[in-house]
């Protein structure tokens, strides 16, 4: 039984650090379908954690922050389009950028308006995205197996936990069953296709654009005002670059982005739980190593294992109507 | 339609359409009629401004002047969705196609019917159906285009165009990647959409086909609209020269071949492309000194792949290449070079040149190590400037510049670079792979006689071509490659349709 409680508190972990990725990697999903190249991901989701930290901050409201950090994330959005689709930029030159200007400006804002060093001042609990706890997940304690994995792990989390697993089937349907996502998803393959088809490919890639920012903001937001309490520097700590590692692992395709965020989630628990934990017959092993292993999965995955990983064919190229 | 329309009307009407990319006039005061219910030809030499033309009909361009009147009413044309809305439907020389998408989806895709697919895909599966009982084109709805061949990929075009109401359909060099028979069931669907009424603008650069197919033909030259004609009432030989503005020999006048000793042989060849496909699968063939071996095939059956293992550029799996009796076994482009092989690649932009680089830089390349053009790591840039000029001189590339960036010479000037170095260093093979693809009718003339003497100076040549007239007029015998065998030899006075038969893998 112990080991039981260990493994649902390993995996209420895995859930919570999960979501940023999949409201991250379901973002990179829009704008890469779409053709566009997003490695601002990780600048998107730092801006939109320190903007959502600030407001909730100044205005005690949680969702008045996450509307900043939404808010946010769509201009960081729209810059890298206003480069990399009017202006013809390279894509992931724009998104570097971003990176940069995104890991700067919340430092230094940060310092400027709170004085402590780029982190933000703590954010009152109203402030905050607390945990719900689901009808009957008392009741349910007691049940065996199912009991405490409804308590721990279902229940318990804040909203922005459901909204991300509720984001994967809209997403998906989005995608194969709308028009808008039958533009996307042709955009990203060939525009010459959809510009002859007589839609607009610049518009169509904006409003793609648009999408990854406002889940990209739920991400940030996330980081600051529900995970944390306070927006800290650097505190996307490398999850943009993970998500779009999730991403090219599931393929571009929805649902397998959210299997690969959760397993993602779970080794970073397991690295968590293991540290300072010695096994047995090796001893202690550095944390490192386990902190290490989504990356180090992806680079074996993708080598073979799961077979050839299609990226959209017009992934990276401006679209340029031929003479 | 316009309310206003009537038999007589033409269907599509320009009116001294003029267009300037910078200094270059496109189109020069265009004027053009198209009856309705016809099928109009327009011909012209690459960068004659066919293409130009039909992307201001399609709204990829805007005219700098000019009226056009669909049915007599002239309209404005912004952007393809105008097009589309006045009955303009395009079916483009490279398919505007998304490869991992269904027929269906293809097809939808733009004019989907409402915000959700549910509700237009009922709609679309019965418009598909009445256009294939009306028209004869018949598609699996649900098929992947990635897994359709090109044939059925532009028939999938066509229903596009129809399916959001084209009364005008403009095909863009539409056989170029076509069998022989595709290209006659293309044929046989355009007179059907020819006799229930829609009208048919047919670009091409191939004589022939304006002679089988169209009812009227325009003649393009040089940005201008230089004459139209009936079909019946004009040949082959009038068009040619409209094209060109002079007389051109269609055929290349050549004596019997000589044949000498073997030069080049190849023993059991077995080649893979980079997915482990065998392209090549056990091929053994021979070329001697003083002829002309023609390799026919419709593009993608091994010709390629076979051409890249004989130059050392990709290695084979198993099987012997021989040149001069001596076996080559290391994948060395540049002893082979010493060897007296010279290559004229299928695709000089990719391999042949680089386009960024002044044309005397290319003029050297892959012979410049030649202590003629230096020494050591240095290149002596006089001696090879003087030797390019030399070259521009004789193969006539205009402009007459070696300074030049190669990019801003014509396809024909293009090819002409590169045939002018390979065949100046005097080689004892020549392997040549699509010798005049892109290039005009004056430059294919030109690069004809070249390799016709470059036989009579018994020198081996292997010819790899999809044009099946190119075999023909300059084979001294034709292999014939599907599936990446050879499956059979004919005489280059072989008749079309058997070497097509032989190309579908149908005969032997």
């Amino acid at each position: 039984m112990e080991y039981f409680d260990t493994f649902v508190s390993i995996l209420g972990s895995a859930i919570r650090l999960s979501i940023p990725l999949l409201f991250t990697a379901l973002a990179g999903l829009f704008s890469e379908r779409a053709g566009i190249f997003d490695i601002g991901l990780e600048g998107k989701m730092l801006a939109s954690a320190f903007a959502a930290a600030c407001v909730a901050y100044w205005t005690g409201n949680a969702w008045a922050g996450l509307g900043a950090g939404i808010l946010i994330s769509i201009i960081f959005s729209l810059l890298h389009g206003f480069a990399s689709i009017t202006n013809r930029g390279n894509q992931i030159v724009s998104g570097v950028a971003l990176n940069f200007v995104a890991a700067g400006l919340t430092i230094v804002l940060g310092q400027a308006w709170f004085n402590q060093g780029g982190r933000t001042g703590q954010v009152p609990p109203e402030g905050r995205f607390s945990g719900i706890i689901l009808p009957g997940a008392d009741m349910m304690r007691e049940v065996p197996i199912i009991g405490p994995l409804y308590a721990n792990v279902i229940s318990g989390n804040n909203i922005l936990t459901y909204i991300a697993f509720l984001m994967v089937p809209i997403s998906w349907w989005v995608l194969y069953r709308t028009r808008f996502g039958l533009r996307l998803r042709a955009v990203g393959e060939n525009p010459g296709a959809v510009d002859t088809a007589g839609v607009s490919v610049v518009w169509l890639r904006y409003r793609a654009l648009i999408v990854t920012g406002f889940l990209a903001g739920f991400a940030g937001t996330y980081l600051s005002i529900a995970q944390s309490a306070a927006f800290i520097n650097n505190m996307s700590a490398g999850k943009g670059y993970i998500a779009l590692a999730a991403l090219i692992f599931a393929k571009w395709k929805p649902v397998p982005v959210m299997f690969a965020c959760l397993l993602f989630g779970f080794l970073d628990a397991f690295a968590n739980f293991m540290q300072g934990k010695s096994m047995p017959l090796i001893g202690e092993v550095p944390v490192q190593i386990f902190q290490a292993l989504p990356y180090i999965l992806t680079c074996v995955l993708l080598a073979g294992f799961i077979g050839v990983a299609r990226p959209p064919k017009a992934g990276g190229v401006a679209y340029t109507k031929e003479r | 339609m316009s309310p206003h329309s009537s038999a007589n009307e033409p269907a599509i009407e320009l009116v001294g359409i003029d267009k300037k990319f910078g200094t270059v006039h496109a189109n020069k005061d265009i004027n053009l009629s198209v009856a309705k219910g016809s099928i109009h030809g327009i011909i012209g030499e690459n960068g004659a401004g066919k293409s130009t033309l039909m992307s201001i009909l399609y709204g990829f361009y805007h005219a700098d002047a000019g009226e056009i009147r669909i049915q007599g009413t002239p309209v404005t044309i912004r952007d393809s969705q105008a097009a589309i809305a006045v009955g303009i439907g395009m079916v483009h020389q490279h398919f505007m196609l998304v490869e991992n998408f269904t027929v269906l989806e293809n097809v939808m895709l733009g004019a989907e019917g409402g915000q959700l697919l549910a509700k237009g895909v009922a709609g679309a599966r019965k418009e598909l159906k009445r256009l294939e009982t009306e028209y004869g084109l018949d598609v699996d709805p649900d098929a992947l285009i990635e897994e359709l061949p090109v044939g059925r990929q532009q028939r999938v075009e066509i229903l596009k165009a129809l399916y959001r109401g084209a009364d005008i359909l403009i095909l863009d060099e539409p056989t170029g990647v076509l069998t022989p028979a595709e290209a006659d069931h293309l044929f046989r669907i355009l007179r059907v959409l020819r006799d229930q009424g829609k009208t048919i603008i047919l670009i091409t650069h191939k004589l022939r086909e304006i002679m089988a197919i169209t009812d009227t033909v325009s003649v393009m030259r040089r940005g201008e609209m230089v004459a139209t004609r009936k079909t019946s009432e004009t040949t082959v030989a009038e068009l040619a020269e409209l094209m060109v503005g002079r007389r051109v020999l269609l055929r290349v006048e050549k004596g019997d071949a000589n044949p000498g000793p073997v030069l080049l042989s190849v023993r059991n060849l077995t080649v893979k492309d980079g997915r482990g496909v065998t392209m090549v699968d056990d091929v053994s063939f021979d070329v001697r000194a003083g002829e002309i071996v023609g390799i026919a095939g419709v593009a993608g059956n091994g010709q390629s792949e076979l051409l890249e293992a004989i130059a050392g550029i990709r290695k084979p799996v198993s099987g012997e290449i021989l040149i001069d009796g001596q076996p080559v076994d290391s994948v060395d482009p540049a002893r082979l070079r010493q060897l007296g092989l010279a290559h004229i690649p299928e695709d000089r932009h990719h391999m042949g040149l680089v386009l960024k680089f002044e044309e005397y830089e290319n003029s050297i390349l892959g012979y410049h190590r030649d202590p003629r053009y230096g020494r050591g790591a240095m290149l002596d840039l006089d001696a090879v400037r003087k030797d390019a000029e030399e070259k521009i001189a004789k193969y006539d590339i205009r402009p007459p510049n070696a300074r030049l960036k190669t990019a801003n010479f014509s396809g024909g000037n293009q090819q002409k670079i590169v045939v002018a170095r390979e065949i100046e260093r005097d080689p004892k093979m020549l392997l040549i792979g699509q010798p005049t693809r892109g290039v005009d009718i004056g430059a294919i003339e030109f690069i004809h006689r070249r390799i016709i003497e470059m036989r009579d100076a018994g020198k081996a040549v292997l010819l790899v071509s999809v044009e099946l007239d190119e075999i023909r007029s300059l084979s001294d015998r034709i292999l014939v490659m599907f599936a990446g065998k050879v499956v059979g030899e004919k005489s280059s006075d072989a008749d079309e349709q058997s070497l097509g038969l032989m190309m579908a893998g149908i005969a032997a």
